[in-house]
């Protein structure tokens, strides 16, 4: 075991991953000579050549498009989209191409692709490079989406995208990249998909969080114990698609509230799908409605107190456990 | 600043009051020491008085809503200052935010949701809307207040009540709104089980309740407990408890109290006429200045003396006995004390006391009497450390000089909380009490 920053545990997966498998390509802006614009391929360029680590145009559609054809082709190439503000302008590809092709030929066409993309605000990079989409992407049948909170996690789970046969969607919250953590170095490390994680056990409230937010539901969880005396469980999802719901249920079982966190929106957020299954499966445990803690309902300013204000807090998550009580 | 207003602690006891009536509406006026609420306590209605002048910013208690003591009710504050949202208000207090404002009972809804009103600016004026129509707000009011008097019960408190037979009409809510949340009927499930002990044979099947179990004697009922008869249990009980009484009688001749009132009776007009409680009271604040221990309140750390002379009445009414506070006798007057006793019980008895005259006092008279009682061995109202019981006045023959005389007599009782004081200085208060009571010019100073 090393302690890792979460960059570092990725770009561990992707040379670990290269080295397996030569089929595995790279491409992206800036991946190559500059080492990717959070520098989570740093180095790869000069261990695997031109071939296979590959600096694209700034034209995301045309690189989704390539990935897939690639994929099509036998490949099992990975695109890094800079960040997943950029994915709207190759949401066709995504949506209708790499999640459908399967579907449309009758299961003669898979699309073994990974799409790698920073998320998330909190930067002061304005309203229109401060996007949380993890729940827009898992909407989709035909996509599987990743999104990891600690570097452990980022590594096995970016190591078991390149052994699936269909296009994963694999969100890195940009807050994460300097999180360290143990991550193993076993070459055959793999975290399954659709396996939800307890990062803390509690008794009185299931908070359920994904990417950045488990840090928020994390240090919320700490305050209540401290402040309140209330022992929060809280559940880091790890992948949106497939999803673990019976974790989240188990846990609701015994606590009997719960409270999900994200960087999202409120208004037809996961959260609200979380709440939503939560419901349908533990009606009858549940002791307060589902609470939902999101952005506020603005487009993310981008004045720094403002900023602030407009995303979810630890403060906030405490409130809203608190309302429960 | 906006300032809170809270709501207040009548009594040691008192966690929670309903607000009854709301005297003031949003963008009012207000004066320091206006009536603005009226509060609904265990006891007794009280006015609640503004602490600062200001504007009414909001109202977050509903009418008829039970709120827990230190929760914020309003706010006032200078025209258009914002009122602090989302935080809760009670935390600035250092106190725990667990508890939510609950209606009684779970039974009685609010006509909205006092959590919508704290929160609902949620977005800053300034900022920037992605659309130009109204936010897509939630409604601001719970679904189950349009049905009317549907209880209020969480899932999960809904089938494990079910499945441990508990009528949950009987069960109080204490969840955020009064919902009756997992702990309420845990609580019913666990005071069932003590009520009704099962014998330790074999395990049997889902054990009635006690009350089919076991069937009543034709003609016997059982009467709800009313709010004042739920504090009176309670306190009385409490006191009995915590307080080791020790208790102390004395005959006191109110010969020459009694000349001395209808002297005094004779100047003035008939609503400041001085009773003979009057001249108990100011004697007792004469000799609780003389006496201070008397006044104080037990507790680990030591001694709590008041920072005035409050003396508590006991008041008779229909719905059961309370106690209504005198304020700062120990600086006025017989006269002022008659006349503020007065109306102090017109108050009482019309359910309309002050907030600080309930349950403010440092030291209680009861008296019966009126009755023709002649002994009354009070029962401590805690926190206090001592209750005078007072008898009637009657005619006894009693030795003076030698010779059998009938005189005018009336016997007092002392009951005093041993952990404060010992029975020699229980001694030297009663005999302070007699003695200004047989000397009673003194009590005209």
């Amino acid at each position: 075991m090393a302690v890792l920053r979460m960059r570092d545990a990725l770009r561990e997966a992707l040379r670990e991953e290269m080295r397996r498998n030569p089929k595995i390509f790279l491409m992206g802006e800036d991946i190559g000579k500059y080492g990717g614009s959070y520098a989570v391929t740093a180095g790869l360029l000069e261990e695997f050549g031109e071939e296979r680590v590959r600096d694209t145009p700034i034209a995301e559609s045309v690189i989704v498009g390539a990935g897939i054809g690639a994929a099509m082709a036998g490949y099992h190439p990975m695109v890094e989209l800079m960040t997943i503000n950029f994915s709207f302008l190759a949401l066709d590809q995504i949506v209708n191409n790499a999640a459908k092709l399967l579907y449309m030929s009758n299961g003669q066409i898979n699309v073994p692709l990974v799409i790698r993309m920073a998320s998330g605000g909190g930067s002061q990079l304005g309203a229109t490079h401060s996007h949380s989409l993890e729940g827009l992407y898992a909407h989709f049948p035909g996509l599987k989406v990743v999104c990891p909170a600690f570097p452990a996690d980022a590594k096995g789970l970016l190591k078991r995208a390149f052994r699936d046969e269909n296009t994963v969607i694999f969100i890195e919250h940009t807050a994460n990249y300097g999180i360290r953590g143990e991550v193993p170095d076993d070459p055959d490390f793999l975290i399954e998909f659709g396996q939800a994680n307890v990062v803390r056990e509690g008794r009185d409230v299931t908070i359920v969080g994904y990417s950045g937010s488990v840090h928020q539901a994390l240090r919320a969880a700490d305050m209540l114990a401290e402040q309140e005396e209330i022992e929060a469980e809280v559940i880091d999802l790890r992948t949106l698609r497939p999803l673990d719901i019976a974790t989240v249920v188990d846990s609701v079982r015994k606590t009997n509230r719960c409270v999900v966190v994200e960087d999202d929106w409120k208004f037809g957020g996961f959260a609200g799908e979380i709440a939503a299954l939560v419901m349908e499966h533990a009606f009858d445990w549940l002791d307060a409605p589902v609470a939902r803690v999101s952005s506020k309902d603005v487009p993310m300013p981008y004045n720094r107190t403002l900023e602030y204000a407009a995303l979810p807090s630890e403060e906030d998550v405490v409130d809203a456990v608190l309302a429960m009580f | 600043m906006a300032y809170e207003v809270t709501m207040p602690q009548m009594g040691a006891d008192m966690t929670e009051g309903t607000l009854v009536r709301w005297l003031k509406k949003v963008g009012d006026r207000v004066e320091k020491g206006e009536v603005i609420a009226e509060i609904e306590t265990d006891k007794a209605n009280v006015e609640l008085e503004a602490f600062h002048s200001g504007t009414v910013l909001a109202l977050l208690a509903e009418e008829g809503q039970v709120v827990p003591v230190g929760e914020v009710i309003a706010y006032l504050g200078e025209p258009g200052e914002e009122v602090p949202t989302g935080k809760a208000p009670t935390a600035t207090a250092g106190a725990p935010r667990r508890r939510s404002p609950a209606p009684e009972g779970g039974t009685s809804v609010p006509s909205g949701a006092p959590a919508a009103v704290r929160e609902a600016p949620t977005s800053p004026p300034s900022a920037p809307t992605a659309v130009r129509e109204a936010p897509t707000a939630p409604p601001a009011a719970p679904v189950a207040v349009a049905t009317g008097e549907r209880l209020r019960v969480s899932p999960v408190a809904r089938r494990l009540a079910e499945e441990a037979g508990i009528d949950l009409s009987t069960v109080r809510g204490t969840g955020p709104g009064g919902r009756i949340v997992r702990r309420d009927v845990e609580e019913a499930i666990r005071s069932r089980a003590a009520a009704a002990p099962r014998p330790a044979a074999a395990p049997q099947p889902a054990p009635p309740p006690a009350a089919e179990a076991a069937p009543a004697p034709a003609g016997a009922r059982t009467e709800p407990l009313t709010r004042i008869r739920q504090a009176i249990a309670r306190r009385m009980s409490q006191s009995k408890r915590e307080q080791p009484h020790y208790y102390l009688t004395l005959d006191i001749d109110m010969t020459d109290a009694l000349a001395f009132r209808e002297a005094l009776n004779a100047a003035v007009p008939q609503e400041q006429r001085v009773t003979i409680n009057d001249l108990i009271v100011k004697a007792c604040a004469i000799a609780l200045e003389r006496h201070p221990k008397f006044t104080a309140t037990f507790s680990e750390e030591g001694l709590r003396y008041p920072a005035q002379i409050n003396i508590d009445i006991g008041i008779a009414l229909d719905e059961g006995l309370i106690a209504a506070s005198l304020l700062d006798v120990g600086n006025k007057t017989l006269g002022r004390i008659a006349a503020e006793s007065k109306a102090l019980i017109e108050r009482a008895r019309a359910g309309r006391l002050r907030a600080e005259e309930y349950g403010s006092g440092c030291f209680t008279i009861t008296n019966l009497g009126a009755y023709g009682i002649e002994t009354l061995i009070g029962i401590i109202n805690p926190p206090q450390a001592a209750i005078l019981g007072v008898g009637s006045v009657m005619p006894k023959p009693v030795v003076r000089e030698g010779e059998i005389v009938i005189r005018q007599m009336m016997k007092v009782a002392l009951s005093a909380d041993h952990r404060v004081t010992d029975g020699a200085e229980g001694a030297r208060f009663l005999k302070e009490i007699q003695s200004l009571l047989e000397n009673p010019a003194s009590l005209a100073l």
